[in-house]
């Protein structure tokens, strides 16, 4: 059996840590069966919303310690964060619910359906795991296929956010709001954060995938939980196409390379840490044996005699462009989470929309910003800009604390500091940002790679501050009978597209999206699956593979999720310039 | 002393600073009521989306908010009577209100909100 580093002399507790969709809760599991296997007695505690781990081991689990009879030494528990969020909310709204009108009632629930609050609500059942009590004493190792953010521990660490709120029984403290409703004392929170950061108690191992971007985010991550004292950290990075597979066509031997230069060029930072490499498997991580698996080299790949090449109905993206360039101009959004590919998406359909001779302005928060220098000039009725998302954030964080900062002592000025590091400020900063561009949308075509989160187009919108906002934009001109919110509603003047990968997490995330867009009267105009292996040709039997891992969640999209969508194909290369972006929204790869 | 309660609407937090744009009446609030309660003045906020019992419980706040709907607080009771709604006060009417003298002649919070009167 392989050495696997991030398992050696393992301490207590194991979290596992990265993006959806690179596959922690797979890694996990494998983890708590290879340690179970080896006599440890072991809790397997997964919050990802597409738990699959009852389904792996052929039993429901839930929100209960639940013994595994399939693998001796083994229980597992199932957290459902947006469950854990709903009874907080339940908690808070339950008793004014017929006694206050309906519409503040609603207006209080929106308050309490933010990122923050489900992060908040999760850490809270966290605790009583990491705190000493009978509930885990029978257990060696806890494994957890997550961990909470940098921005929960330096606020559950602050000393001021504690003042106003559970000594007090009353607070007014922003993110840490959800905490005001929560049982638990001071005393026990700091007792999780303390057993977080003590190296002899905890390994927090970073899970990634072989590709750039994703490691770079990773880097940051560990940067940010490294400087809270969460010092002893792991790398693995998962799902590597094997060497063998370069070989059977152009395309597979394109992404092995691609791959083996991500490998090769690591941030600094991540080369120091011990690191696991996991091949990409042949076979579904579904069922004890794979998982068994998934840890091991040298399994032997049941030959695959069949090359079955995969057909299905995998509309362009220049199709949606074709409906999109009807109008002649509106707004065009891109949402999706991090890492899909939404800025190379919206400079692909801008090109396409220029190209047709339609004046197009394309604003990105490209951090890179290679792609932006390319394009500019490259097209008469294109125009390009870009809003740096740290500059805004930044710019914005100044402003508050000049401002409100001022006023507060040293405590209060920390607990705002951290505040304004939420991932509500960024968004924020960076929609006021792309609000001055907005405007435009009534002459020309304007594409964004972003778009606010329903939550946060509610929250502006019943404040009255978003139009407050374009109102000041638009120089004080009256707006008629139109407010920016209802911009953002008609598909006729806006059209958000939902961006993300054919494969479990990222549907489910964008599933999630959807649903917080709807609440805020937006419906996603379309949905573009980046990315996808079945909608190309490829002969590596492990490529084939995934590629036919793909149709159920691209079906279950055209079927069920998108009223429109489109598949764009894994790329040879980065689709730098005009021509190659055109290739792109064509679907040739 | 006359007791000052202030109802604000479901704010993130008190500063308005996660989930809004700065603004810049309430900026100027939170300073006056820091300034209020530093010379002795009994006055409170509540926020609506973290206590909103307490607005349930109040007749008058429950019958306002019945009326006008949570758009149009913050709402301000004096001594349990309404003294304003729709904006919060100022320094001026917090000091008429309670009897504090204003030290300086330097006017701490603007005549409007968000850049209406722009």
């Amino acid at each position: 059996m392989q050495r696997i580093k991030f398992l050696e002399q393992a301490p207590r507790f194991l979290f596992f840590t990265g993006k959806g969709g690179v596959g922690k809760t797979s890694v996990a599991c494998a983890s708590a069966i290879q340690l179970a296997d080896a006599g440890r007695r072991v809790l397997l505690v997964s919050t990802d919303p597409a738990s699959n781990v009852g389904q792996v081991f052929g039993i429901t689990i839930g929100n209960q310690i639940t013994v595994i009879p399939a693998v001796a030494n083994l229980s597992a528990l199932e957290i459902d964060p947006q469950a854990a969020a709903q009874a907080y909310r339940d908690r808070i709204v339950g008793p004014v619910r017929g006694v206050l009108p309906e519409a503040v009632v609603k207006s209080i629930e929106e308050q309490l359906s933010g990122a923050c609050t489900t992060e908040i609500a999760a850490f809270d059942e966290f605790t009583a795991l990491l705190v000493n009590s009978t509930l885990t004493a029978a257990y060696e190792h806890i494994i957890f296929d997550t961990a909470p953010t940098g921005h929960t521990l330096r606020l559950l660490q602050l000393p001021g956010a504690w003042s106003g709120f559970l000594e007090e029984g009353k607070g007014d403290a922003s993110c840490l709001g959800p905490l005001a409703g929560l049982e638990k004392q001071r005393s026990q929170y700091q007792a999780a954060v303390d057993a977080l950061a003590d190296p002899l108690r905890s390994r927090l191992i970073l899970v990634a995938r072989p590709q750039q971007a994703t490691l770079r985010e990773v880097a940051r991550t560990h940067a940010e939980l490294n400087t809270l004292g969460l010092s002893q950290q792991y790398l693995v990075i998962n799902a590597i196409l094997p060497a063998a597979e370069a070989a059977h066509d152009a395309l597979a031997s394109a992404i092995y390379a691609r791959e083996q230069q991500a490998l090769n060029t690591l941030p600094a930072v991540l080369n120091e840490l011990p690191c696991d490499r996991i091949e990409l498997k042949a076979f579904n991580l579904v069922g004890l044996e794979a998982l068994r698996h998934l840890l091991s080299t040298n399994i032997p790949i049941s030959a695959q005699s069949e090359t079955h090449t995969v057909v299905i109905e995998t509309p362009s993206l220049s199709t949606l462009v074709d409906e999109i360039a009807q109008d002649g101009h509106g707004l065009v959004m891109l949402m999706g989470k991090g890492g899909v590919g939404k800025t190379t998406l919206a400079a692909a359909i801008a090109v396409d929309l220029a190209r047709r001779g339609l004046p197009v302005h394309l604003t990105t928060s490209d951090p890179a910003a290679h792609l932006t220098e390319t394009l500019s000039g490259a097209l008469d009725p294109l125009t390009v800009s870009r809003i740096d998302p740290q500059v805004e954030t930044e710019r914005y964080r100044q402003q508050v604390l000049a401002t409100q900062g001022a006023q507060l002592d040293a405590k209060g000025k920390a607990l705002l500091e951290e505040d304004l590091r939420s991932p509500c400020t960024e968004e924020i900063a960076v929609f006021q940002a792309f609000s001055r561009i907005i405007a435009e949308a009534g002459k020309k075509f304007v594409v964004m790679d972003t778009a606010p989160t329903g939550h946060t187009l509610l929250l502006l919108d019943a404040t009255g501050a978003y139009h407050r906002e374009v109102t000041r934009q638009r120089g004080g001109a009256e707006v008629h009978y139109l407010t920016p919110m209802m911009q953002l509603q008609d598909p006729k003047q806006t059209k958000v597209l939902l961006v993300t990968l054919a494969e479990t997490t990222p549907i489910l995330e964008a599933v999630n999206l959807q649903a917080d867009l709807r609440r805020a009267g937006i419906e996603p105009w379309a949905w573009v699956i980046n990315n996808s292996m079945a909608a190309t040709t490829v002969h590596s039997p492990l490529l084939q593979r995934r590629a036919v891992n793909e149709l159920p969640e691209i079906h279950a999209v055209a079927t069920h999720h998108a009223q429109r969508f489109a598949v764009v194909p894994v790329l040879k290369a980065e689709p730098v310039g005009v021509e190659r972006l055109l290739d792109l929204t064509a679907g040739r790869y | 002393m006359a007791t000052i309660q202030v109802f604000d609407p479901a704010l993130c937090c008190s500063t308005g600073v996660c989930g809004v744009d700065v603004d810049q009446e309430l900026v100027g609030f939170s300073a006056d009521f820091d300034w209020a309660k530093q010379n002795g003045a009994q006055i409170e906020r509540f926020n609506l989306s973290q206590e909103p019992m307490i607005f349930a419980e109040n007749a008058i706040v429950k019958g306002f908010l019945e009326r006008s709907g949570a758009e149009a607080l913050p709402l301000i009771l004096v001594d349990g009577e309404v003294a304003l709604a729709g904006r919060y006060p100022n320094r001026a009417e917090l000091s008429r209100w309670t009897g504090i003298a204003i030290a300086e002649a330097k006017p701490q919070s603007s005549c409007c909100g968000g850049g209406s009167c722009a």
